[in-house]
């Protein structure tokens, strides 16, 4: 029968997982990815959870998505819109529809949508369809009716049975896009090895939910396939998330400069994962502190970096204002620190689950004094990996703290990762003391070359050394509140940070060398630039991206990039930081700015339509 | 007094900057002293200070050091202390320092039992910032930015470190050179966070706050210095004694109402129950003496060697010890 259906081939497409908070939806939109992964699509997914813990049932503030976008070739972005929603609950649909594509096809559990939980999701007519306006193709499943017929034998009580409803979907959409059911077999026996009986049930409705689709067709017209057309890199890959990555780089960085890694944190969404992936790993030596505040998490990783560890706190939100005086400690003891900044809504407790771009300027500048502080802004979650890497390393060879920032999107999203060879990565190489450099050696007595002091740690003979908050001599490391020498040290500390752009490479610009418009981003926003770009192009634009990791010190070639082209737009996810940022780092230069400040990604759509009418102008 | 390879000038840097007459320079001296009869190499001490008159310590010290910022010493020593679990970590910190702006990170760190000494240097005042009140200033006490006196109460470092569950409590006066040297020693020796209070005058903006127990003739009627095993004897020929009456304490004179050095109470620094250590730590004149030496004394796992422990308890249980082996615990894919 199957065989007799239109099966029609996509280049990528988007699926959208969505239903109670307690409904699983996180871990079927997870397999979903992961399914696709192994036949080599290409992954990118996001998770939109809501601010409540646990909200009570069925309600609108209760749902939880997850979206998948899966394609043939390279994906950049989780997608604007959705092909495929699952909509557990009539709460589900009711808030999810709006990512719906007028062709999109919604899957229900037409059991969860009696008069009831109609009620709890806030519907007043019957039929919740015509009142949203839905003309969608809608496929109807009495997903609960038939888990629980599927397991009445297993043993299982009825809400452990209750809680299988996610695995149907999923091989609902398994069988909606061919996907290889065993795959997700094989998933979850591994992810339930130790509960067999669970892991049986799952199992068992996961078939029921792929049989379903196959012999009913599940009253749809057609089934698609996402082929694998794009041949990927060769290599193991994985999934991953941002801040999985991230908590990966400090540790390869770590073992690649052979220090230990301390972390000193406190929780605080959406940073916390950072904490916790890196306290499972103690045997590679982690150490982690969760400390009694964000101060003391600074504070104590200034204290390890002073120890000679390779020191981390990480944060978001207001987390960062309370660090910022221990990262000035760091600036004038020019001690090695990274700073990890999770970017969420602000200001003050804001928008703690979702994601923006706001803390740029706070960390850049957002300290007493003359404070300059190296940059860098990981543009995806796999970058991450590669972000907190070289934050590391330039912290430690040029004995400076500096920030990382990542976001709540690119924290919480994930993708396809190739699994890193250590070996290939750069050295890390701190500039310790050596035993002949003792006589006469002072505290900042620097290597001419990048003006960065030399690191004596404590144990070491011959070096011992008092260094703190006081403006010290250059000379001779003893206190000082000369002027000469007051002037100077606030310019060797800036030089020191500039000449870190010696060893940065260029800032690239992809698509068209003769572009009529550069769009210029910072971090996480990466995927959603380069689709816009994708798409003005697609239309015959000419249109190129500028898309920084390092914003300070800015690539070498800043200026040359930003002035070679007669229309330049900085998109980011705040009113204008990086725009700003850059009129004053690039005399003259003429920038349209795209801001947009909801807590969500950027839309595509909206990017291409803005883009558009600045050519236009 | 034990033989080291070190003298006390061997620890020395620089020319302290202090007032001429404060308690700093005194308690300086027996700081140099008692770190050349411990015998840890300059090289592998560090001296972590906040901000205050006491926090420029470390600049007079050669050994490594950091003069931070205002309150987080605690925090930053924790940091430092679990980095490199093999350095000597003194903490010196003022009463504004460790129990006001820092108070957080002081009941923290001694919480978590981070095998480090805290020197509390007491002045019950603001020095460095021209003479306010400070935490431990008592009600009432007029100055600069309580002009008609305080209208709350001061904590008692005692209580905070108790509270917390300090293991460790010892108190001197910063004048009084050989008690404070075998405070300091007491306190190295102890493993997990010491803390001692130094009763010390600021000369300029709070002469006389510690009057009671200023000289020596003073502290021979005005406070006691107790010793482990020994029985709590004070005044000027031992004639005065502790006892325990109900939930409390009493002074007594032996010979008075039948009273012999039998009923004395003997100090017993070791015993876990706190009550009795801060019913002695609490004691103030004119009723009772003021509590000096080694108040409380008792071993407890530390933060410094549990992370250790648990650390090697960890590795050699799971398979992974490096970056590769760890990306290989991972679900992946192989793209051929």
């Amino acid at each position: 029968m199957a065989d007799e259906m239109i099966v029609k081939e996509l280049d990528d497409v988007v699926v959208r997982f969505s239903g109670d908070s307690g409904d699983g939806m996180q871990l079927a939109g997870n397999m979903f990815s992961n399914i696709s992964a192994t036949v080599g699509n290409d992954i990118s997914t996001f998770p939109d959870y809501p601010a409540d813990i646990r909200a009570p049932q069925g309600t609108l503030t209760g749902v939880s998505g997850f979206q998948v976008h899966i394609g043939s070739g390279k994906v950049y972005t989780p997608g604007d819109k959705c092909d495929v929603l699952v909509a557990m609950n009539p709460a589900a649909l009711k808030t999810q529809y709006k990512y719906c594509k007028p062709q999109s096809v919604i899957i229900i559990d037409s059991d969860s949508f009696t008069k009831k939980d109609l009620e709890k999701a806030k519907f007043t007519l019957e039929n919740p369809f015509s009142e949203l306006g839905i003309k969608n193709e809608v496929i109807e499943a009495s997903i609960t009716t038939m888990c629980k017929e599927s397991l009445k034998d297993s043993g299982l009580d009825a809400k452990s049975i209750g809680r299988t409803k996610n695995m149907f979907a999923l091989g609902l959409v398994c069988w909606l896009f061919h996907r290889d059911i065993a795959v997700g077999e094989k998933l979850l026996r591994e992810k339930f090895a130790k509960k067999p009986a669970i892991a049986d049930a799952n199992v068992k409705v996961l078939y029921d939910g792929y049989h379903f689709g196959a012999n009913t067709h599940a009253s749809v017209s057609m089934s698609y396939r996402v082929p694998s057309k794009e041949q990927k890199e060769k290599g193991k890959y994985m999934d991953i998330n941002g801040n999985k990555a991230t908590a990966y780089g400090l540790m390869a960085a770590a073992e690649k400069a052979g220090l230990q890694l301390y972390l000193g944190s406190y929780p605080i969404t959406p940073a916390t994962d950072i904490l916790h992936e890196l306290a499972k790993h103690k045997s590679l030596g982690v150490k982690t502190v969760q400390c009694e505040d964000e101060i003391a998490g600074c504070s104590s990783a200034v204290g390890a970096a002073f120890a000679g560890a390779l020191a981390v706190t990480s944060t978001s939100g207001p987390g960062i204002c309370l660090k910022s005086e221990a990262m000035n400690l760091a600036v004038i003891a020019e001690l090695p620190l990274v700073v990890i900044d999770v970017q969420r809504g602000g200001p003050s407790t804001g928008l703690p689950t979702k994601s923006e771009q706001t803390d740029l300027l706070q960390s850049l500048y957002g300290r007493n004094g003359e404070s300059p502080m190296p940059v860098v802004a990981a543009t995806s979650p796999t970058d991450c990996f590669d972000a907190a890497y070289m934050a590391c390393k330039v912290a430690l060879e040029h004995m400076t703290p500096v920030v990382l920032l990542t976001d709540a999107y690119i924290a919480n999203g994930s993708a396809a990762w190739r699994l890193p060879q250590l070996e290939q990565y750069p050295a890390i190489c701190p500039p310790y003391v050596t035993p002949d450099m003792a006589a006469g050696w002072t505290p900042f007595q620097r290597n001419p070359e990048n003006q960065v002091r030399y690191w004596a740690v404590p144990g070491t003979e011959g070096f011992m050394h008092r260094i703190g908050g006081l403006e010290k001599s250059n000379e001779t490391g003893a206190i000082s509140t000369e002027p000469e020498n007051h002037h100077l040290m606030t310019q060797l500390r800036a030089e020191k940070v500039e000449r870190i752009a010696d060893s940065l490479p260029a800032l690239e610009v992809e698509g068209d060398s003769d572009a009529d418009l550069l769009i210029v981003g910072f971090g996480g926003t990466y995927g959603h630039l380069h689709s816009a770009m994708d798409t003005l192009r697609a239309q015959g634009r000419k249109v190129a991206l500028a898309h920084l990791r390092w914003i300070n010190p800015l690539p070498k070639n800043t200026a040359e990039v930003l002035r070679k082209y007669p229309k330049v737009v900085v998109a980011e996810q705040n009113m204008g930081q990086l725009a700003g940022y850059l009129r004053m780092k690039v005399e003259g230069v003429c920038l349209h700015q795209f801001n947009q400040v909801k807590g969500q990604p950027f839309v595509v759509q909206e990017l291409v339509d803005a883009f558009t009418k600045i050519i236009e102008e | 007094m034990s033989e080291t390879k070190y003298t006390a000038a061997d620890y020395k840097a620089g020319q302290p900057r202090w007032c001429p007459g404060c308690g700093d320079h005194a308690f300086l001296n027996s700081f140099h002293k008692a770190l050349a009869e411990l015998g840890v190499a300059p090289h592998d001490i560090a001296v972590i200070s906040g901000i205050g008159c006491s926090s420029r310590l470390p600049y007079y010290m050669n050994t490594y050091g950091m003069h931070t910022i205002h309150g987080r010493a605690a925090a930053i020593a924790t940091g430092a202390k679990v980095a490199n679990p093999n350095l000597t970590i003194w903490q010196i910190s003022g009463d504004g320092d460790g129990l006001a702006i820092g108070g957080n990170h002081f009941i923290h760190c001694i919480r978590r039992n981070v095998d480090i000494n805290i020197v509390l240097l007491n002045n019950r005042i603001y020095g460095l910032t021209k003479g306010q009140y400070s935490p431990t200033s008592a009600r009432g006490f007029v100055s600069k930015s309580s002009p008609y006196g305080t209208v709350e109460d001061p904590f008692r470092p005692a209580e905070l470190c108790f509270g917390a569950r300090g293991r460790f409590f010892a108190r001197c006066v910063a004048v009084d050179g050989g008690p404070s040297v075998e405070v300091l020693k007491a306190a190295a020796r102890h493993k997990g966070t010491s803390v001692i209070e130094v009763l010390q005058n600021c000369v300029i903006f709070n002469d006389g706050t510690h009057n009671m127990v200023a000289k020596k003739e003073d502290r021979e009627k005005n406070a006691i210095y107790l010793e482990h095993g020994r029985p709590m004897l004070f005044g000027p020929n031992k004639e005065f004694g502790l006892m325990q009456e109900g939930f409390g304490l009493k002074v007594v004179k032996l010979g008075e109402n039948g009273v012999t050095e039998q009923d004395i109470l003997v100090h017993d620094a070791h015993c876990e129950d706190a009550t009795l250590h801060l019913k002695l730590a609490l004691m103030e004149g004119p009723d009772f003496p003021i509590a000096l030496g080694v108040i409380r004394d008792v071993e407890a796992p530390t933060y410094d060697e549990s992370v250790e422990a648990q650390i090697a308890d960890v590795a050699a249980k799971k398979k992974y010890h490096n970056f590769a082996e760890l990306l290989a615990t991972n679900d992946t894919w192989e793209v051929k």
